[in-house]
């Protein structure tokens, strides 16, 4: 990385005093009928698809209507708390199971092999199921400190949070573990050298450096959670998926609530994906020279731009 | 006076290749020991075992009168855990070839760094400090930019000021200037001579024969792992003794 810093940049976008002034170029461009006919083609697509919905068995009225019906918006809460607490078990495991399968100690990188093997190795609706129903195997759990029944323990939203955490973690712990292999062995060494520990060098310096490895891959993961949540239903958890399913089973709006559903789901999505993009732009301060605009300074630059030229006109 | 380094029959093994094979040498308090010799002898991997970067496989190395590595209870050797090797590392500043200055952290928070989380200081203190010695190295005005806006002349410098922010008794230097541009050589030895003048112990790998000509108080030539010749610098490169140093300086005079 540092070579390319090296070279410290010049004023390169000022033209050298000596250059001759030159004309642009006026040439006619280059004409894209292949674009022209497959946008025609796809655009015919799309309408027939959308007469085929409008005519099906969709009461298209309902799905407004349903939009923010009561118990959608507390599936919906529901649906983005379970996936963001799943997501922090993830992280933390990930972290936690990334620096032991990096360990020297082949105790501990065997247990961390183990865990990501099983966890990444088995569907993930399966381990939701095994933990809602753990209590066929532990009736009793007895943490000394702690007793109950394990059918009273094993709420639907801990079978949840344990089956998609867990899960997750696994998958944390290769995105995190690719994060850490990627800083210079270098930062870890000049941070020893000044007398930080081990603990100290991973916080302060490795893993602040790895996020910019890590972050991308991980606002996909949270993506596929909010969306891999639905699997959910399987233990009870009263979910966005659960509570459309619900609507639709009393209401014979079967499709409707599907579209309710996905109509927020994709909301979801689409906002969290927003919110990606600062992160990654957070986290490349100091790798770029400079951090590409974020949308709003972009929309700015354009009216600014557009404004200027209303001005010459 | 107990030497600053002192370091007897050192050897060191990664697997079955032998690289230094039995390094006996001192380094006065204040004085400034430049090492030199052909890429591959084992310069950099002694730099690394002095602050414990390397566990040696034999012989003993002492820094400031304390054992690297280890504690001796009698005749036994107890291995140090992890927050004590940390500990002696404090004291010695170590400068790298590739700088390695961490990227996500201004200039001035390099600095800051290891104050703050090592000793625990303040961070008004720790900033006045790296204030201090970045101004000391001539990057005063460059604080608040990050290392990928710093030529490399200037990263070595902030490396610098980093260690230095340590107020270390024992510099380390591994070839400073040999990643950078020849016209940004002269900053980056200008500081380290003034760091000389001001009394630090420094041992300096090299190939600025014009450094170690004229600021050295002592030089080792190394070669596959043992040290060949040492002496005053002006007499080791004005009158080598040794067909392996001749041969050595004849190709980087
Ligand atoms: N981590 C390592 N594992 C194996 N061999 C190494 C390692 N580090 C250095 N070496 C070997 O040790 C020898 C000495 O290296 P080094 O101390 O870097 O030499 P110098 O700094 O004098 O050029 C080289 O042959 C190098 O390949
Ligand atoms: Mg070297």
């Amino acid at each position: 990385m540092t070579d390319k810093l090296d070279k410290a940049s010049g004023p390169a976008d000022t033209p050298p005093a000596g250059s001759t002034p030159h004309e642009p170029i006026r040439a006619i461009p280059v004409r894209h009928y292949g674009r022209w006919i497959s946008a025609v083609v796809i655009l015919a697509l799309v309408v027939a698809l959308g007469y085929a919905f409008s005519q099906g068995n969709v009461r298209w009225a309902t799905v407004p209507e349903k939009l923010f019906d009561g118990s959608i918006i507390k599936g919906l809460f529901n649906t983005i708390w379970i996936s963001v607490a799943s997501m922090a078990v993830g992280l933390v495991l990930g972290v936690v199971f990334a620096v032991m399968r990096l360990s020297k100690n082949p105790v501990t990188s065997t247990i961390a092999w183990f865990y990501i093997w099983l966890f990444r190795g088995t569907p993930v609706y399966v381990q939701l199921l095994i933990w809602f129903n753990l209590a066929l195997i532990f009736p009793v759990l007895n943490l000394g400190f702690y007793k109950d029944e394990m059918t009273q323990v094993m709420t639907p939203f801990l079978a949840a949070l344990l089956g998609l955490g867990l899960n997750e973690g696994a998958y944390m712990a290769e995105i995190v573990r690719a994060g850490i292999q990627s800083v210079d062995e270098g930062q870890t060494e000049a941070s020893h050298a000044l007398g930080m520990t081990q603990t100290q060098t991973m916080r302060r310096v490795v893993l602040p450096q790895a996020m910019r490895v890590i972050v991308p891959p991980t606002g996909n993961e949270f993506i596929n959670m909010l969306k891999t949540s639905s699997l959910v239903v399987a233990v009870q958890y009263y979910d966005l998926l659960r509570a459309a399913q619900d609507i639709a089973s009393t209401s014979f709006a079967v499709m409707e609530m599907f579209f309710v559903a996905s109509i927020w789901y994709l909301a979801l999505t689409s906002v969290f994906s927003v919110g990606q993009y600062y992160l990654e732009r957070y986290y490349a301060r100091g790798a770029l020279r400079t951090l590409p605009p974020t949308p709003w300074q972009k929309v700015k630059a354009n009216l600014s731009r557009f404004s200027n030229r209303k001005a010459v006109a | 006076m107990t030497a600053m380094v002192k370091a007897e029959g050192v050897h060191k093994s990664y697997g079955a290749a032998h690289i230094l094979k039995g390094i006996d040498l001192e380094v006065a308090p204040r004085e400034v020991f430049c090492l030199i010799g052909p890429s591959g002898s084992g310069k950099s991997t002694f730099l690394r075992c002095i602050n414990h970067l390397e566990k040696i496989n034999g012989g003993k190395l002492y820094v400031d009168g304390d054992l690297v590595g280890y504690r001796q209870k009698g005749d036994k050797l107890y291995e140090l855990k992890d927050s004590e090797v940390a500990a002696q590392r404090r004291d010695i500043g170590m400068v790298f070839q590739r700088f390695n200055l961490f990227p996500h952290m201004t200039a001035i928070e390099n600095v800051m760094e290891a104050p703050v989380m090592v000793k625990g200081e303040s961070k008004a203190v720790a900033r006045e400090r790296a204030i201090r010695l970045l101004d000391r190295v001539g990057l005063g005005d460059k604080g608040n930019n990050y290392p990928s806006m710093l030529s490399g002349g200037q990263q070595q410098r902030v490396a610098i000021a980093r260690a230095l922010a340590m107020e270390p008794k024992l510099m380390l230097f591994d070839e400073p200037t040999s990643a950078l541009d020849p016209e940004l050589v002269g900053d980056v030895l200008d500081v380290m001579r003034d760091l000389a003048e001001s009394g630090m112990t420094m041992i300096v790998v090299t190939h600025e024969m014009g450094f170690a000509r004229e600021v050295g108080d002592n030089l080792v030539f190394m070669d596959g792992g043992v040290v060949v010749e040492s002496g005053h610098p002006r007499e080791v490169l004005g009158n080598p003794q040794h067909d392996r140093t001749k041969a050595f300086l004849s190709k980087v005079l």
